[in-house]
């Protein structure tokens, strides 16, 4: 438990503004190197277990593409050492920093801080 | 469309200026160029160029709904029809036009219809299911677009044109004769030099009378006789127009009050109504660059050149296409046998290409057009560019030859200067790259093909080798790879990538990688489920909507009646859509990605194994009836079909595989469209390999003729292994055969004389790879670890409340794409 309490969490808001850490699944819950969808209020959260890096993120589930619910079943991967989300759909890839999309003209997705304390995972949420 | 797109060129220069729109349709702009795509199942957010939402991230005021009725230039305002008003300081006319109805008699039953908004395709729908003809009056452009339209409905099209030919704007008499031709071998019924007198009925349409006394019974019209310009706005504002209709505007689009401009097909620019986008968005750019003061450039009137596949006929043509050039000289090639007509124009120095016509073959129209525009010198010998072998000319070497001033991308105006500036001095390298810097590429999509080739020659010249490798994370082809795994025994991708990449994988090496384990190992695929395709990881295809579809393996196509009924009585319990696929085996579509494992559960319960439909992968080895049954066959084609389906099943390679065996020469089973096609003789087998369907067809080519039953199946060991072992990434056995070294020699070489001494090894490594066989659904409903991932919610046991579903013919389909 020590060593996934000091997993780096991150976020592009400032973490000051989080009112609601939400506890989602345990970690054992999520594949390693893969992702799921969490459910939080009516919103849909892809959440990433990043393994290979030690690292967990989170983003919308939609993907702004096509506009489907599909992101969490997407598979995870860097470029140029940047953590990203390639949607199953047509492979659109967003960073999974800020949202950017890295390969054509789609909208920012949303993405929100993670945290991991006891086992379980936290996303960070302003309302 | 052209105002979407002068908004964007604008906030793409500047942010000094506030935007509002003022739009009469419900929805923001969508595409027009593909408004017929609606009637193939692209829905009407499909057709949206933007979401609503990209207005507002940029700060774009959007007022959809709201027609401007009036303009007080005085107090530069405008009204709407709601009685909304705002100030405006620069006014663009971005108006479009409207569809042209000639005064004919009749011409307001029910029934009648235009075709030019997303509203009037509503309306031909729902009209169109009660209807078994339609009858489109213009042969032009759009109004064969109609007919396509009216085709994709299923109705019995006619196609009625004034003039005496098809496309007359476009193309010559004698090219519309070949088009003609081409489209009653679809079934669309052309009636030219007919003119329409009075439409019949009583209340809704009944038929067409025509002024030569003809006439022609249809349950609905749909008129497509030109456009207009929408002008009235600035009719009724005090703006000059045309007496013919357009809002007259000079070179720098600017109309008689200088704080209003107009844009697009709305607009007269000496004596010119351009109807179609790309003028539309040089305009645009010629405004943007007025009100940001750089660049500034007038509009010089716009290269009318088109290209475009009508009902899958190609048909182009460019610069002077009839030949108006004094002392031009025409070429032509018309073959009526393969429906292709070619006519150039050459200067009267036979020294210049002029222009020309395309029908049936239009594949050199991006080489002609630059040939044009760019006053590149004719060969000695000009007839040889349309007469001879086709494809001779490599049109990678005619890009070599192009100016840097030739226009590549026409939606956007990119020059092939340009791409070679963004390689030679921003250091870009790919495709995507160039997408990025120059927005080439992201209009019609064209013009790809010309700058991959463009791409390619400038990284050679600079001394780049292009060298095949995965992506960022592996130095390595596939095929280096597959040595690499196989001889340091890797298992895992983390493993490979430790030990021979960098980085973290991404979306191309991670399925390359695990489609290579499978390959060499077998071992089940599930236990690494999130390096592979979304379809390989959850066993099952995704399909819009976020549902799966479920296709079980039925070998050969043949099934027994009692395991039909297990899969209507499943597919009826999960309420699934059901399909015959192409492959002999029928797909059940729409299941919620929780109920999968419940449902294979089921099927594996009455004997059903996994199809492999998700994966690179054998898929199905169709058969046709073969001597068992048919008079004609002379050998027993499905037995082998199902021993062969068998034999691979669960084969995991580059791309997916198919087979198909047919019993005699009559070839039913169409096993030359296939990677592999066996086909049988009185002697034995002929085995063909390399065939493809798909976007660019090409059949299969002999390998072996009159072998036996063993020899021919140890010739597809041996090729499928050296196939798997050897091909690039998603590359199926055709494109793989076209891109070797020797081609067809050397496969023959190599797996039937065995000249490089490998057989034994390929052999070997196929029945290894046959003897691992594992049904994979099978791991997954014994072992409820594996079931965790079908869930869709990691904290809720509800299934995916997205999903939605229609009901069309008695079955659902999916509801939500797009949205």
């Amino acid at each position: 438990m020590e060593i996934l309490n000091q997993l780096r969490t991150h976020s592009t808001e400032d973490i000051s503004e989080i009112k609601i850490w939400f506890k989602a699944a345990r970690v054992s819950d999520f594949p390693e190197n893969g992702g799921a969808c969490v459910k939080y209020k009516d919103l849909q959260i892809a959440v990433f277990n990043f393994s290979r890096r030690n690292e967990w993120y989170a983003c919308q589930n939609l993907c702004p593409h096509k506009m489907q619910m599909v992101l969490s079943r997407g598979m995870i991967g860097s470029t140029e050492g940047d953590p990203k989300i390639a949607c199953p759909f047509h492979k659109r890839t967003f960073s999974l920093r800020n949202g950017q999309c890295l390969n054509g003209d789609e909208d920012k997705i949303s993405v929100f801080p993670v945290k991991v304390e006891d086992g379980f995972i936290y996303i960070g949420f302003t309302r | 469309m052209v105002g979407l797109k002068f908004c964007e060129k604008l906030i793409a220069r500047s942010n000094e200026f506030e935007l509002i729109i003022y739009g009469e349709e419900p929805r923001p702009a969508y595409d027009r160029v593909h408004l017929s795509s609606f009637f193939s199942g692209s829905s009407a957010e499909d057709l949206l160029l933007t979401p609503a939402f990209w207005y507002e991230n940029n700060n774009i005021k959007l007022h959809t709904g709201e027609l401007v009725i009036k303009i007080d230039r005085n107090e530069k305002s405008i009204q709407t029809h709601s009685g909304k008003k705002d100030h405006y300081d620069i006014l663009i006319l971005a108006t479009g036009s409207s569809a042209f109805v000639p005064n004919i008699e009749g011409v307001e039953r029910n029934g009648v219809f235009v075709y030019r908004t997303i509203e009037d395709l509503i309306q031909i729908t729902s009209y169109a299911s009660k209807s078994k003809t339609a009858a489109v009056i213009g042969g032009g452009l759009l109004g064969l677009e109609a007919a396509k339209a009216m085709v994709d409905l299923k109705l019995e099209t006619h196609v009625v044109e004034f003039a005496q030919r098809l496309m007359p704007r476009q193309i010559d008499e004698d090219g519309s004769a070949i088009l003609v031709n081409k489209l009653k071998e679809l079934g669309i019924h052309i009636h030219t030099n007919k003119s329409t007198s009075r439409i019949d009925g009583n209340g809704k349409l009944e038929g067409l009378t025509f002024s030569d006394g003809t006439s022609l019974k249809t349950d609905m019209l749909v008129i497509s006789a030109g456009i207009r310009p929408r002008d009235e706005l600035a009719k009724a504002s005090g703006l000059n127009v045309h007496q013919r209709g357009g809002i007259l505007v000079d070179d720098y689009m600017k109309t008689n009050d200088e704080n209003i401009f107009a844009i697009g097909e709305a607009v007269v620019h000496n004596n010119m109504v351009y109807g179609l986008v790309a003028p539309g968005y040089e305009m645009a750019e010629v405004v943007v660059r007025q009100l940001v003061h750089d660049q500034i450039k007038s509009f010089k009137g716009f290269d009318m050149s088109t290209k475009l596949k009508l009902l899958g006929v190609d048909v182009a043509s460019f610069g002077d296409a009839f030949g108006e050039t004094d002392g031009s000289i025409p070429i032509i090639l018309k073959d009526n046998c393969n429906g292709i007509y070619k006519r150039i124009n050459i200067s009267a120095d036979r020294k210049l290409l002029l222009g020309g016509i395309l029908v049936g073959d239009a594949s050199q129209y991006n080489l002609f057009h630059q040939m044009v525009a760019n006053k590149m010198p004719l060969p000695n010998q000009p007839e040889s560019l349309i007469f001879g072998k086709p494809n001779k000319i490599d049109e990678s070497s005619g890009v070599k030859a192009l100016p840097d001033s030739a226009q590549i991308c026409s939606c956007e105006n990119i020059s092939k200067g340009d791409i070679v500036f963004q390689v030679t001095q921003n250091g870009v390298t790919t495709v995507d790259g160039i997408k990025n810097s120059t927005r080439a590429c992201t209009g019609c999509g064209g013009c790809t093909p010309m700058v991959n080739d463009i791409l390619k020659i400038t990284l050679e010249s600079l001394g780049y080798k292009v060298k095949k490798t995965l992506c960022e994370h592996f130095d390595y082809s596939r095929q280096e790879l597959f040595d690499v795994i196989k001889v340091k025994e890797l298992k895992t991708f983390n493993q490979v990538l430790d030990s021979h990449g960098k980085g973290d994988g991404c979306e191309i090496c991670k399925p390359a990688v695990a489609s290579l384990l499978a390959s060499i190992w077998n071992e089940p695929i599930v236990h690494q489920s999130t390096i592979q395709d979304t379809n390989d990881r959850y066993l099952a295809n995704i399909q819009k909507g976020g549902s799966y579809s479920v296709v079980p393996r039925i070998a050969g196509g043949e099934i027994t009646p009692e395991k039909l009924m297990a899969i209507g009585r499943i597919a009826q319990k999960y309420n699934l859509y059901t399909k015959i696929t192409g492959g002999q085996r029928i797909d059940m579509f729409g299941a919620r990605m929780d109920d999968l494992p419940d449902i294979w559960a089921e099927l594996i319960e009455e004997g059903f194994e996994s199809g492999h439909a998700y994966g690179k992968a054998l898929r199905t080895v169709k058969s046709c009836v073969g001597s068992t049954w048919c008079r004609f066959g002379v050998q027993d084609s499905v037995g082998y079909a199902i021993y062969i389906e068998n034999r691979y099943k669960g084969l995991r390679a580059p791309h997916k595989i198919k087979g198909a065996v047919s019993g005699c020469i009559r070839e039913c089973a169409e096993a030359q469209s296939k990677d592999f096609g066996i086909i049988a003789t009185e002697k034995g087998w002929n085995l063909y390999v390399c065939g493809n369907g798909g976007a660019r067809p090409q059949h299969a080519k002999l390998l072996a003729n009159d072998v036996d039953t063993d020899t021919c199946t140890k010739l597809i060991d041996r090729f499928l292994m050296f196939y798997i072992r050897t091909a690039d990434p998603l590359t199926r056995t055709a494109t793989w055969l076209n891109k070797m070294e020797g081609g067809l020699d050397h496969l023959h070489e190599v797996i039937v004389d065995d000249k490089l001494g490998i057989c034994q090894q390929l052999e070997e490594e196929m029945k290894g790879l046959i003897e691992s066989y594992h049904c994979e659904w099978k791991k997954v409903v014994e072992d409820p670890e594996l079931q965790k991932q079908y869930k869709h919610f990691i904290n809720s046991e509800e299934p995916d409340p997205a999903l939605a579903f229609a009901e069309v013919r008695n079955q659902k389909l999916p509801a939500n794409w797009g949205k």
